[in-house]
């Protein structure tokens, strides 16, 4: 899943400096998280100093085609604009951006992925799609999401209290394990063969 | 000279570590290690310690032996992938450093860089199997060296009085399986927990050298207290030093704290370990008052 976050306020209005903008809005998909509150309250703003020749706002503007035509409704207006401001996450800007190839286009939020899927996973149950699970041999707790270096062979010296040297409201992962492990009477599976990662599965997709 | 040849001959191996500076000059670095720690069996370099960065361990350990000094070349592995660090391994090779100090590291968030990549492409345990692997004549991609295969001695940490000790026992047996030779442990403060640990550690066969840290204030206490793992200095201590400004001002508490700890478990461990932290002048004083 990812999350999109406006830009610094200060930050969107220098792009927009003294010129006319077209804005598009994506509201997302199940994948994508949308600040509407903030971008709807940002572009009033913009609308009443003058500087917005129009605007649309719609679902899945990564989908080129459907993109193509709600653009070509809106052409007159794209044009009268001297660049295209768009609110969605990086992928909808650069779908954006390859249409209106002669139009500046410009990012109003950043991109950020947000661990878990949306509405069905909390952080700490989280999947990195590494493809090389390690769930079997840690007590089904996942040493690459629980543990903020994503280490495989066991804790490192830097939980205290049981939290980790990172973020002291994150619980140090291996210590859940460990404990998981015990409850199930597998802390033999601690002396397996020492694990290697393999980045080269990491990005990779399934056949 | 390999530290695990000293321990073979069973003495008790005193080492230190020096911090290398940020900047390149290390006159001073090398005047005080040539100064205060010439006497002891080995030299740990840190590596970007707390993830601050500074001067390379590598070419720090490179100085230190080309002024007689043996030195610990210590790895992390936050900030180079497996081929960085296997490269490097054989770069300490060719300089003819034989002994190391393998490492996971801090997170990059910690230090002054927060902003950079954490790259944690190995960890500790892996990258002793790395050095394993080379030292077969072998790389982690599965590729033949040319020539003779390195050979070095392979250290690890531990920490002892950890609030987790039971999971820093198990990584202890999986760092020895991974080839592990020696161990030198975070900073100990409270014998009693330090020998529990190596009533249980002993299993392992590894030697292991007791971690100090020179106690240098109240303030310094209370800080690795609150912020560092592993890492509990006792009330009782820390009224000490309260005790008289000047004595601990001048060093003298904490170098009787560091002594009396070292004392107390030395018939429990093979070594131990100095984090002078700057106060590498006060080093041959401990070992005095410690009876080293």
């Amino acid at each position: 899943m990812l999350i999109t976050e406006l830009k610094e306020k200060e930050a969107i209005l220098s792009l927009a400096d003294g010129k006319k903008v077209f804005i598009i809005n994506c509201h997302g998909c199940r994948e994508v998280y949308f600040p509407l509150e903030e971008a709807e309250a940002l572009q009033k703003e913009m609308e009443s100093a003058g500087h917005v020749t129009g605007s649309i706002t719609t679902d899945y503007i990564c989908n080129p085609e459907n993109m193509k035509l709600r653009l070509e409704k809106n052409m007159a207006k794209i044009e009268a604009a001297d660049a295209v401001l768009v609110f969605s996450c990086g992928v909808g800007v650069q779908t954006i951006s390859e249409y209106l190839e002669d139009k500046p286009v410009y990012a109003a939020c950043d991109t950020y992925p947000q661990p878990g899927f949306q509405g069905v996973t909390p952080l700490e149950y989280d999947c990195d799609q590494c493809g090389e699970c390690y769930l079997n041999i840690t007590g089904g707790i996942c040493p690459i999401t629980a543990c903020s270096k994503s280490l495989v062979n066991g804790q490192c010296g830097g939980s205290k209290n049981g939290k980790c040297e990172v973020d002291s409201e994150m619980e140090c992962g291996w210590e859940r394990i460990y404990r998981r492990l015990a409850q199930i009477g597998r802390l033999d599976l601690l002396k397996c063969p020492t694990q290697v990662r393999n980045f080269a599965t990491d990005q990779e997709t399934a056949e | 000279m390999k530290i695990t040849e000293a321990f073979e001959r069973g003495e008790f191996v005193v080492t230190a570590e020096v911090g290398p500076p940020k900047g390149f000059h290390i006159e001073h670095m090398l005047e005080e290690a040539k100064t205060y720690l010439s006497g002891i069996t080995a030299v740990n370099v840190t590596d970007n310690q707390s993830s601050v960065m500074r001067l390379g361990s590598l070419a720090t350990c490179k100085a230190l032996k080309d002024e007689g000094l043996t030195p610990i070349f210590q790895m992390t592995c936050r900030d180079r992938n497996r081929i960085a660090l296997e490269s490097d391994l054989l770069s300490a090779a060719l300089f003819g450093i034989e002994n190391l100090l393998l490492l996971t590291g801090d997170h990059t968030k910690l230090g002054d860089h927060p902003q950079a990549k954490p790259v944690f492409d190995l960890d500790s345990v892996s990258l002793i199997h790395a050095v394993k692997q080379l030292e077969s004549g072998v790389d982690l991609g599965g590729n033949e060296l040319v020539g003779e295969p390195p050979k070095f001695a392979k250290g690890a940490v531990v920490s002892p009085c950890s609030d987790s000790v039971d999971v820093q026992l198990a990584k202890m047996e999986r760092k020895v399986a991974a080839g592990a030779e020696y161990f030198q442990t975070q900073a100990v403060y409270e014998p009693e927990k330090f020998i529990q640990f190596m009533e249980k550690a002993k299993q392992f066969g590894k030697p292991v050298q007791l971690g100090i840290v020179i106690p240098k204030s109240v303030g310094m206490c209370r800080y690795m207290n609150a912020n560092v793992a592993g890492i509990h200095v006792p009330e009782e201590m820390i009224e000490e030093l309260k005790a008289d400004k000047e004595k601990t001002k001048a060093g003298i508490t904490g170098v009787e704290i560091a002594a009396r700890v070292i004392k107390e478990c030395r018939p429990y461990c093979q070594g131990v370990h100095i984090m002078a932290m700057g106060w590498e002048s006060k080093v041959p004083e401990l070992l005095r008052q410690a009876g080293i």
